[in-house]
C-alpha cells in the first residue's frame, strides 16, 4: 500500500475542485497524514479471494417504466439558482 | 408533580389528544414556548417556522374534530434534522454552501409524517453535511447538550437529540451513516434507532455516503420509536435502494415478542478506550437480561479493529462523489470573485464548505484516484465483506448483540475539534453496523457519577426491527432512565 506521504495535496485539491489556502494545505496534509497512517492497517488483512461489498444487501438494477411524469416547475427549479435570466441559469463564459 | 407536556411521550400525548384533554395547538404552543425558553442555550435548531407549525396543529385539531384523526402521530410536534427536505422550508445541511437554499420538494419521510398528521416543527442543527460526531462542524455553531451545556450532544444528529432532550420536540428524525443517530441518543439519554439499510426511503435526504446513510427516529421511549418507525418505514419507488419488505405493526409487536433472547457480547467492544463508568453501566444491563432468563454468550467480531479504517475510506469516497454536485452553478453558494467556470467550482466550494467537509472530500478523492483505488477503496470494500460476515456468523449463535453505544459519555465542546482522528474514534462501536447494513438502537442505561447519560447499543438482524425494539422494550420496562429529564 502507498505510504501516507504520497498524499500530494496540490494534486488532490485540484481533482477535488477545492481552492485551498497555503495554510489549509499544510494543516490538512498533517491531519490526513495521521488518518491515513491509521488506515494503513487495512493492508495487514489478507483479502485474497474476498469479493468486495458495495452495498450491505445485494441490489441489482431496478427498472422503472419509461413514462413521462411531471417534474419541478421552472420557477421551482430556478428558485435556488445563484444567477438566472429568461428561465435559464447564468454561468461564466465557458469558451473564449 | 406531573410531567410537563413538552417532556411527555408520544404514547401519553396521543392519549391526551384522543381524549380531548389537550389540543394539538395547545401542545404545539407548549413546545414552542419551551423552545423559546431554552433555544438560546441549546442551539438545537437551524430554522423554525412558528406560524407554519401552528397551522399544521390547527389542521390536526380540525381533522380530529371531524372524526378524521390519522392515528398516534396526529398533532404531535416532530423535528427534522436539517438534511431532510421539507418543501418551501430552508434546507441547509448546516453548511454555508446551502445557507440560502429553500427546498423545492418533500423527502418521502416528510410526506409520510405529514400523512400521519405530525406537526413538522423546525429544522435541526447537525454537523455540516452530517460529517462529525459533535455538531461542532455546523457552520452555524454547535448544539449544546441539555444535560451539561458545556458539552456536546453528540453528532452528527446532535440538534435532533438536543431538541428532544430539552423538550423542544416530542420526537425527531436524524440520519445515521456511522453512528449519527445512536451516539447522540446515548449522550442525551434518548432512544435512537438506525434501521436496516433499505427499510426507509432516503429520497429527499441530502446524501453523504449512500451505501451507509439511513434515516431513523429519536424518541423518549422504545414505544415512541416504534410508532415513528411504523410511520416512515416501507418501500419507495423513488429510492432504488429501498426494499420491498413487510412492515409489521412495530408498536403492537412490542407486547407480542417476548424473550428470552440469546444475546451476544462481542468481546472486541469491551477493550481499551472504554470509559469504566460506561462499561459498568453496560455490564449492569447485561446482568439484567441474564436475570430475565436470556442466554448471554460471548461472541467474536474479529475484524472490528478494521471498521474505522474501512469506514473512512468508503464513506469519504462516496462523499467526494456525492458532494461533487455542489459546484456553484445550479444552486448553492457561488463565489463572487470567480473569473471562469473552473474558478466558480474551486472558489465556490472553498468558500462554501467547512474544514471537515473539505478534509473528507480530499481523503475520498485521494482514495479513489488513479493508482490508489485498489490499495484503498477496493481493499476497504473487501474488508467490508469480512466485517459483515463477522456479524452474520455471530447471528448463527445469538439473536442480537449488546455493546456500549459510545466509548465515552458526552465530551466538552472544543475538546476534540482539533484532532480529527480522536473525533473519529467516538464512532468505533457504531460504525460496523452501518458497514454491515444492520439495524441497531441506543437506549438509556444509566448516568455517570457526574450526571452524564450512558447509552446501551442493541444490534439486531436485518429487517427484524420488531425483535430489536421488543428486546429494548423489555429492558426499558424495568428501568426508569427515560423518566429523568435535564434541568434547564
Amino acid at each position: 500500500m502507498a505510504a501516507p506521504s504520497d498524499l500530494n495535496i496540490d494534486r488532490v485539491a485540484e481533482l477535488s475542485r477545492l481552492a485551498l489556502t497555503a495554510e489549509e494545505k499544510v494543516r490538512f496534509s498533517a491531519q490526513l497524514g495521521s488518518v491515513l497512517g491509521h488506515i494503513e492497517q487495512l493492508s495487514k488483512i489478507d483479502v485474497t479471494g474476498i469479493e468486495p461489498t458495495a452495498h450491505a444487501f445485494p441490489l441489482h438494477n431496478i427498472w422503472a417504466a419509461d413514462v413521462a411524469r411531471p417534474g419541478l416547475a421552472v420557477a421551482d427549479a430556478l428558485r435556488n439558482a445563484p444567477a438566472q435570466r429568461e428561465n435559464m441559469i447564468v454561468v461564466p463564459k465557458v469558451m473564449e | 408533580m406531573s410531567v410537563p407536556l413538552h417532556f411527555q411521550s408520544i404514547a401519553e400525548l396521543s392519549a391526551h389528544l384522543a381524549a380531548r384533554r389537550i389540543s394539538s395547538v395547545e401542545l404545539t404552543q407548549a413546545v414552542i414556548a419551551r423552545t423559546k425558553a431554552v433555544e438560546a442555550r441549546v442551539h438545537a435548531f437551524n430554522s423554525f417556522d412558528e406560524p407554519d407549525a401552528l397551522a399544521q396543529a390547527a389542521a390536526s385539531d380540525s381533522r380530529r374534530a371531524g372524526g378524521q384523526s390519522c392515528g398516534a402521530l396526529d398533532g404531535i410536534p416532530i423535528g427534522l434534522k436539517d438534511v431532510i427536505a421539507v418543501s418551501g422550508q430552508p434546507l441547509t445541511a448546516s453548511s454555508k454552501m446551502l445557507a440560502n437554499f429553500v427546498s423545492p420538494y418533500n423527502a418521502t419521510v416528510t410526506e409520510s409524517l405529514q400523512s400521519a398528521g405530525a406537526v413538522l416543527h423546525g429544522r435541526l442543527n447537525c454537523d455540516e453535511f452530517a460529517m462529525g460526531s459533535s455538531t461542532e462542524n455546523s457552520a452555524f455553531g454547535p448544539a449544546h447538550n441539555p444535560w451539561d451545556l458545556t458539552r456536546t450532544p453528540g453528532g452528527s444528529s446532535g440538534g435532533s437529540a438536543a431538541a428532544l432532550a430539552s423538550g423542544s420536540a416530542i420526537a425527531t428524525l436524524g440520519s445515521d451513516t456511522g453512528g449519527s443517530i445512536r451516539q447522540p441518543a446515548a449522550l442525551c439519554s434518548l432512544v435512537g434507532l438506525k434501521p436496516t439499510y433499505g427499510l426507509i426511503s432516503r429520497f429527499g435526504l441530502i446524501a453523504y455516503a449512500s451505501s451507509l446513510d439511513q434515516i431513523g427516529p429519536f424518541a423518549r421511549t422504545v414505544e415512541d420509536a416504534a410508532i415513528v418507525l411504523g410511520a416512515i418505514a416501507g418501500h419507495d419507488p423513488r429510492d432504488s435502494t429501498s426494499f420491498k419488505t413487510e412492515i409489521p405493526d412495530y408498536r403492537a409487536e412490542l407486547k407480542l415478542r417476548r424473550g428470552p433472547w440469546k444475546l451476544g457480547i462481542p468481546k472486541e467492544y469491551f477493550g481499551a478506550g472504554l470509559d469504566p463508568e460506561v462499561g459498568a453501566a453496560v455490564e449492569k444491563a447485561i446482568a439484567y437480561y441474564r436475570a430475565l432468563g436470556c442466554e448471554i454468550r460471548e461472541v467474536s467480531l474479529p475484524h472490528t479493529r478494521y471498521c474505522l479504517d474501512a469506514y473512512y475510506v468508503i464513506a469519504t469516497a462516496e462523499a467526494s462523489s456525492n458532494l461533487a454536485r455542489y459546484d456553484g452553478i445550479r444552486y448553492g453558494h457561488r463565489s463572487k470573485d470567480a473569473k471562469d467556470v473552473l474558478d466558480v467550482y474551486q472558489k465556490s466550494r472553498a468558500e462554501g464548505f467547512g474544514d471537515e467537509v473539505k478534509r473528507r472530500i480530499i481523503l475520498g478523492t485521494y482514495v479513489l484516484s488513479s493508482g490508489y483505488y485498489d490499495a484503498y477503496y477496493l481493499r476497504a470494500q473487501k474488508v467490508r465483506t469480512l466485517i459483515r460476515q463477522d456479524f452474520l456468523n455471530a447471528y448463527r449463535e445469538v439473536d442480537a448483540l449488546i455493546t456500549p453505544t459510545s466509548p465515552i459519555p458526552a465530551f466538552k465542546l472544543g475538546e476534540k475539534s482539533a484532532d480529527p482522528l480522536a473525533m473519529y474514534l467516538c464512532d468505533i462501536y457504531t460504525i460496523g453496523v452501518n458497514l454491515a447494513g444492520l439495524p441497531a438502537l441506543s437506549l438509556p442505561c444509566g448516568f455517570t457519577a457526574g450526571g452524564l447519560p450512558i447509552g446501551l447499543q442493541l444490534i439486531g438482524q436485518p429487517f427484524r426491527e420488531a425483535d430489536l425494539l421488543a428486546t429494548a422494550h423489555a429492558y426499558e420496562q424495568a428501568h426508569d432512565w427515560h423518566t429523568k429529564f435535564p434541568s434547564l
